[in-house]
């Protein structure tokens, strides 16, 4: 059947390809050498690249791939002072690529993964498991003990109320890493030769109400549900704090998930991360972060949204202003963040017109929570 | 962690629903010779039980659950009647597993030791407050990762340890029918905490749990009108496992998922059908989930007995009027801390 993969020799039905419904955002600062893995997986998609400092290196693409690609430069360009909210010297520059992308779902991937292999030796096409999970619903309203229940060989459990087994649509598909594990930096100084080799064939939905600390490695999501929310914050230069950028990303999109009834999945896909970062650089960057991890937390579980908020936008410069107000009075740097944050959603709809689609989109997917 | 599980701290506690407990034993000998265990004979089983010797076991009938409890509202037969075995446990840990499952085997090929794991789980903290993406961060070759609070790295005690099958799956009767030919062949290696908030279906099929704390809320409430000796005649162990998550959210306990499985046998698979026509449970969890779920204890509870008892009291102010199940259930979660208080509330 065209346009979709087929696994040889199963029964599994096969997952469709979304070739021109998906595009792959990659940030990178040095080379795209990891591609080459990935070609096999990758190529029939387009490909935004953000490059990350400075824009005169010329960052070479592989042969064959379409794709566009954003230095400082094009970023200014395009956005000029609203370019305030995109960072830069840190991979939160990403978040420009999901702005710009005109297509309904996004994966993004770190230039240091590559593709892993499960228990049978078999490459593991993780792009086609996200796709999976994003296109079968969520279960955010009870735990279901046997996880994805709409996976082959899988199901509901006994006590599962039938009115939730249609489940809610699903917004984010959250992968995880084999080799080296996404640790905060004093772990990695005390455990530097551990190396995640546990294999936990499971993908499953996070609960409504629960937080869960989100990794920009291995992500994608539904651009029309959820995109205005992903925003990746300010970090890196001319900032007091780094590597929080998808963290402070998964707490805004989960609470805003929460609210709109929207689902947030975990576990597979698996791929192969090969690069350990500089402990002591990475115990700078998250310095500040990991005192401050503990007044955003509670924030973020006691943040609530009105009824009123029934798009994403709407929901996300309601938890601005709540950010502003609440963990303003921690450091000004929130008070920034806050102001990036507006201004973020103002970028995102003025390049993204059709964003009153989305809104309608949103609404209709998803109902604001009492 | 290292965990060391003593002897003289867990009892296993096993319902027998049929006579001929010889292959169950066999298959569990290596897991469960160090052990005690009480062997509750459910009330309804006429013919003689078989047991292998060389175990400590006790076995307890109809005529004991009589003769210790009296005339009780708590019908002790079918599965139900393995509550009574937590009652006359004297032990910290209680660890239950249904008569028709053999051990697991993991990928690997080893078989699994049900009864380690389970005490594992109990033995390291929950985390309740916040998802870790690696799962159970005290497993060896985990942690907690990058984003996750130090301040809730402490966890808390689990009191519940909720345990997989593989081959015959825990299923409602409708979906045994459409699938009848599906078994559980994936084998997830992870044990994960059940978060703050979140409700779920737990299985009486394989668990564990510390029965000094949580004793009181190990009961059989819920009893639907054609209940059955097959699992998916019954909905008493969903609603333990609700009540009992309530309480733990409300108290600050944990509650994990996830390993050890077991290997159920696919002795009930066929019968199903049977049980559609009159399956209860189809509605009731519809409005037994949203009461779950929106149930807010108050902060004066501070043992797992007051909990019990402000729970039945809102069950049958809430619940009772949607239907006489429920007012059934109050009655039985109620007579049961009276129960727990006279017989249950004892250790070693």
């Amino acid at each position: 059947m065209a346009g979709t993969v087929t696994v040889p020799g199963s029964s599994v039905p096969s997952t469709p390809l979304l070739k021109d419904e998906l595009d792959i955002v990659i940030p990178t600062i040095r080379n795209l050498d990891f591609l080459e893995m990935w070609r096999p997986f990758f190529q029939p998609y387009h490909l935004i690249i953000v490059q990350d400092g400075d824009p005169s290196k010329v960052i070479k693409v592989p042969e064959g791939f379409d794709y566009e690609l954003y230095n400082r430069n094009d970023i200014n360009r395009i956005l000029g002072p609203k370019a305030s909210c995109i960072s830069f010297k840190d991979s939160a520059c990403r978040c420009f690529g999901y702005m710009v992308s005109k297509k309904k779902y996004v994966f993004t991937i770190d230039d240091d993964c590559f593709v892993a292999k499960d228990p049978s030796g078999k490459d593991i096409n993780a792009l086609e498991q996200h796709i999976k999970n994003l296109l079968s619903p969520s279960t955010p309203f009870f735990f279901n003990t046997l996880y994805d229940p709409y996976r082959e060989g899988a199901d509901f459990v006994r006590g599962y109320p039938f009115s939730l087994r249609e489940g809610a649509p699903t917004a984010v598909s959250h992968g995880l890493w084999l080799n080296i594990p996404d640790y905060d930096a004093p772990t990695q100084m005390v455990k530097p030769r551990e190396r995640n080799s546990r294999y936990v064939d499971a993908v499953l939905t996070i609960p409504k109400g629960t937080l869960f600390p989100m990794c920009g490695m291995n992500l994608a999501f539904d651009r029309q549900l959820i995109g205005p929310a992903m925003y990746f914050g300010l970090m890196g230069d001319g900032q007091p704090i780094g590597r929080y950028d998808d963290m402070w990303a998964g707490w805004c999109v989960k609470v805003i998930c929460d609210h709109l009834s929207l689902g947030v999945k975990t576990g597979l896909p698996y791929l192969w991360h090969s690069k350990a970062s500089n402990p002591f650089v990475n115990l700078k960057k998250e310095y500040k972060g990991i005192f401050w991890q503990e007044d955003i937390i509670p924030f973020f579980q006691s943040a609530t949204l009105s009824k009123e908020c029934d798009t994403v936008q709407k929901c996300y410069i309601s938890l601005s202003e709540q950010v502003r107000e609440k963990l303003g009075k921690i450091d000004p740097y929130f008070v920034k963040l806050a102001d990036a944050m507006v201004t973020w959603i103002e970028a995102w709809d003025e390049l993204n017109p059709s964003a009153a689609a989305a809104s309608d989109v949103a609404a209709e997917n998803g109902k604001a929570a009492k | 962690m290292t965990v060391e599980v003593h002897d003289g701290e867990v009892d296993i506690v096993i319902a027998a629903l049929q006579p001929n407990l010889t292959p169950f034993f066999e298959a569990w000998r290596p897991f469960f010779s160090r052990f005690h265990v009480i062997v509750v004979k459910d009330p309804e089983l006429a013919a003689e039980l078989q047991i292998p010797s060389g175990f400590d076991v006790k076995v307890y009938t109809k005529s004991d659950i009589q003769g210790l409890l009296g005339a009780t509202s708590i019908d002790f037969s079918g599965h139900s009647c393995r509550y009574f075995g937590y009652l006359v446990s004297r032990k910290k840990y209680v660890i239950s597993i249904d008569d028709n499952c053999l051990p697991a085997k993991d990928p690997a090929g080893v078989t699994v030791d049900a009864v380690t794991q389970h005490m594992i789980n109990l033995k390291t903290p929950a985390t309740p407050f916040f998802f870790n993406t690696l799962y159970d961060p005290y497993r060896k070759g985990a942690d907690f990762v990058r984003g996750y609070p130090f301040s809730l790295r402490e966890g808390v005690e689990c009191m519940l340890s909720c345990g997989l099958w593989l081959h015959n799956a825990d299923y409602d009767p409708m979906t045994h029918v459409v699938k009848r030919n599906q078994r559980n062949t994936n084998y997830v290696d992870a044990v994960m905490t059940v978060p703050l908030g979140a409700m779920l279906p737990v299985s009486g099929i394989n668990v564990a749990f510390n029965r000094e704390v949580l004793g009181a809320v190990m009961f059989p409430g819920l009893r639907i009108r054609k209940q059955g000796n097959h699992r998916w005649d019954t909905l008493e162990d969903i609603w333990n496992g609700l009540c009992a998550k309530v309480v733990c959210d409300s108290l600050g306990y944990g509650m994990k998922t996830g390993l050890p499985y077991v290997m159920r046998s696919d002795a009930e698979a066929g019968k199903a059908l049977e049980s559609l026509k009159d399956w209860e449970g189809v509605k009731l969890m519809d409005d037994v989930l949203p009461f779950f779920q929106s149930v807010k204890l108050s902060r004066n509870g501070v043992t797992v007995d007051g909990c019990v008892k402000e729970l039945a009291g809102i069950v049958r102010e809430k619940l009772a009027p949607k239907n006489p199940v429920f007012a059934k259930a109050a009655d039985a979660m109620e007579e049961w801390t009276k129960l727990w208080k006279s017989h249950g509330a004892q250790s070693a």
